[in-house]
């Protein structure tokens, strides 16, 4: 079971070390972990995606509290967010092939951001299926290369994850 | 008028109420050092290795409920460290480790001595900083011990690196903390006191189970009162000894894998099991799914992750124990004794006992000294066989007079935690019983104990190796011993008597009286050194995978 959690945390160095090191250290298991700093530069927002059953859940959202840097945890549940990754990915296009990928890249509305003699970067924005499906499709033309971001992902709606100011 | 860093530290932790500190220097930490010349009111204590300045930083937070602090210097100074803020760690206890670092322009680069111990200690630390900026200096050290000594205890560390050390400051200690990230929570839920408070007032057959949390949090009178109220029999984990009068007619001793008989059967019959300030240590639950398969469960800790993670709770109550018991007390009616309370006091009656045979036993000597001490001893010990009979047959009444390391089980934290012990209570007694293996991990600190003059009692145990390592191998690898027999021990009378420290060796029963006595009457330091027999075992003993009412010599 995939549960997303987004993490605030103090912008300090040293703090990705603490929550990665958590992970490991207690044997959780993390899908993806993205992380950047909110519209409060000192507050960064980490979201992760943790593959585990209730307990693990329960217990890493904890855990992750008990860090004097963790400032806020909260779920994200999939019905009432929306949630992004982005992708780029290298693949083979020899000039006979390329429009075919080129038109498999408008059906996704990805954008071609770079080109050459023999093979062209895709970038796609997405959600987990969209992406898988899009490289599924490409891979019978040989993919080179395949980065992902890691998914991030907010509330729909006027629901935010804020820390509460004190009076 | 600007003075350093390292001056700015030390005056932080004269604010903090600072009385002793334990340590060790080197290269790296000189400016503290240096600094630490000027203050008045600072004592520091120079241990014989950094592992046993932590300890004693331990066991003197045990004893006194404040904040223990110790000091190294970088690299392997602060890796010495480590084993002793592990345990600190393992068993919530308020330490606040500061170390030397090299110089910022040089970190990373591999330089002399330099060593990145916020990363190695983060696991096992409850907060630790690498200090970048002078300025940061008197926030850091409040924060640390704000952080170490609420909420659950545990080790801060701070390191300091030499040039910021060295940096000029403003000095201004900070009256506010601002910790968005960490607010302990200390009231109970009133829902869950009332939930909690009914549960106990429809039990039949409740039984308290308090741990380290009540000692570490001055909760023992309200857990009396709750006891007496609704004669409520208690047991303790090895972390909670001391914090219920084993004296008392509700006391069940200590439970788990070694056990009292009648403490194992009491959970395991029970249909309430209250836990106060205890996390359901795999030593104290045995195999899970067999602990107290009657009973509903409350749990009582300020620890929110602890809820849950190992047994389930149904009415969970997360806040200071103290306080929450306090609550509860009110809601609860006052009960008579039931038959209940028949049934343990029959189970009580069949104790359990070791086989005196012709040989001095291990267990009769703490026997003894329980009843020449009265309870009025603080008993540190380290780590085996000589630890449980410790926890077994010691009479405790008082809390935080049993200092152990429960958790981590580190062998070598003995000796050095009574040190410490004997900086906060000078008054006391204090004796530390230890195995001749784990003697021999620190016992350099005679030195400390003499050079300071403390009245320190050792009791040794020799069996001429590790015993309660050999009984693990006699019942799971089929008493395959494997280098569980020292092939030399020093002699441990001579070498105590090269201290400066006077010494008896013992082997019958006949000596046993008067060398206690000797011992406790001594003014200065003393080792009783007692022979005795390596096949003698711990029992009970509850195998791994067994529920604790399955026990071996119960």
């Amino acid at each position: 079971m995939k549960t997303t959690l987004s993490v605030l945390v103090e912008n300090h160095p040293g703090v990705l070390s603490r929550v990665a090191g958590l992970f490991s250290r207690r044997g959780f298991n993390i899908d993806s972990l993205a992380v950047g700093t909110t519209e409060n530069p000192e507050i960064s927002r980490m979201t992760i995606v943790v593959d585990g059953d209730e307990y693990i859940v329960e217990q890493v959202k904890k855990q992750l509290n008990k860090l004097v840097d963790v400032i806020k945890v909260s779920k994200i549940i999939p019905e009432e967010s929306v949630s992004r990754e982005l992708v780029l990915i290298k693949v083979d296009a020899e000039p006979q092939v390329r429009s075919e990928i080129i038109h498999i890249a408008e059906i996704f509305r990805a954008n071609i951001v770079d080109v050459s003699r023999k093979s062209m970067i895709i970038e796609l924005t997405g959600d987990k299926d969209k992406v898988s499906a899009f490289e599924e499709l490409l891979k019978p033309f040989g993919i080179k290369e395949l980065v992902r971001t890691g998914v991030i992902a907010v509330n729909r709606g006027t629901k935010t994850i804020k820390i509460e100011e004190e009076e | 008028m600007k003075i350093t860093a390292a001056e700015a530290l030390i005056r932080s932790l004269e604010m903090e109420d600072v009385s002793v500190v334990f340590g060790y220097p080197g290269g790296a930490i000189l400016p503290v050092y240096d600094s630490l010349l000027h203050s008045k009111k600072i004592k520091h204590v120079l241990t014989r290795s950094e592992q046993a300045a932590a300890h004693a930083a331990s066991g003197y937070a045990r004893v006194a409920r404040k904040v223990g602090v110790c000091m190294a210097t970088s690299g392997p100074g602060a890796t010495n460290l480590v084993t002793g803020i592990a345990t600190a760690y393992m068993d919530s206890v308020p330490v606040v480790a500061i170390t030397g670092q090299v110089s910022t322009s040089l970190i990373g680069r591999d330089v002399f001595q330099e060593v990145d111990i916020t990363g190695a200690t983060a696991p096992f630390t409850k907060h630790n900083y690498l200090v970048k900026k002078a300025e940061d200096i008197p926030r850091i050290v409040k924060e640390a011990f704000y952080i170490a000594s609420t909420g659950r205890p545990g080790p801060v560390l701070i390191d300091l690196p030499k040039d910021v050390a060295e940096t000029r400051i403003e000095f201004k200690y900070p009256e506010q903390i601002a910790l968005r990230g960490y607010k302990p929570k200390l009231d109970g839920h009133p829902l869950q006191i009332s939930r909690a408070a009914e549960a106990i007032n429809k039990a039949q057959r409740p039984v308290i189970c308090a741990g380290g949390g009540i000692n570490s949090a001055g909760a023992e009178e309200e857990l009396l009162k709750l006891a007496e109220k609704a004669h409520i029999p208690v047991a303790t984990s090895l972390m909670g000894i001391g914090a219920f009068p084993e004296d008392h007619p509700l006391s069940l001793g200590m439970m788990g894998m070694h056990g009292t008989p009648y403490a194992n059967i009491a959970v395991t019959e029970s249909d309430l099991v209250i836990a106060a300030g205890a996390r359901f240590g795999d030593r104290l639950t045995g195999r899970v799914t067999g602990f107290a398969p009657k009973a509903k469960i409350i749990h009582i800790d300020i620890d929110p992750a602890e809820i849950g993670k190992n047994v389930k709770a149904d009415i969970p109550i997360v806040g200071d124990v103290k306080r929450i018991l306090a609550e509860i007390l009110k809601e609860v009616q006052p009960k008579q004794t039931s038959e209940w309370n028949d049934r343990i006091a029959e189970l009580k009656k069949k104790s359990f006992l070791y086989n005196k045979n012709d040989k001095l036993c291990p267990q009769e000597i703490i026997e003894a000294l329980s009843s020449k001490t009265e309870g009025n001893a603080i008993i540190t010990t380290e780590v085996g066989s000589h630890q449980m009979w410790v926890a077994q047959y010691y009479r405790f009444i008082k809390p935080r007079t049993f200092i152990s390391s429960g958790g981590l089980g580190t062998m070598g934290y003995g000796l050095p935690a009574a040190i410490g012990a004997k900086f906060a209570r000078p008054e006391q007694n204090v004796i530390n019983i230890c195995g001749d293996g784990s003697f021999q991990m620190n016992l350099a600190e005679m030195a400390t104990a003499m050079e300071n003059n403390l009245s320190l009692k050792m009791i040794l145990f020799n069996n001429k190796g590790l015993g309660l390592v050999r009984q693990l191998q006699e019942f799971y690898c089929k008493k395959r011993y494997s280098q569980v027999n020292f092939g030399f021990v020093p002699d441990f009378v001579k070498l105590a008597e090269s201290y400066g420290i006077k010494a008896k060796r013992i082997d019958s029963r006949e000596e046993l009286d008067n060398a206690l006595d000797e011992l406790i009457s001594e003014k200065g330091c003393f080792l009783l050194e007692c022979m005795v027999d390596i096949n003698e075992n711990v029992y009970p003993m509850v195998l791994n995978g067994s529920p604790i009412n399955e026990m071996i010599g119960g």
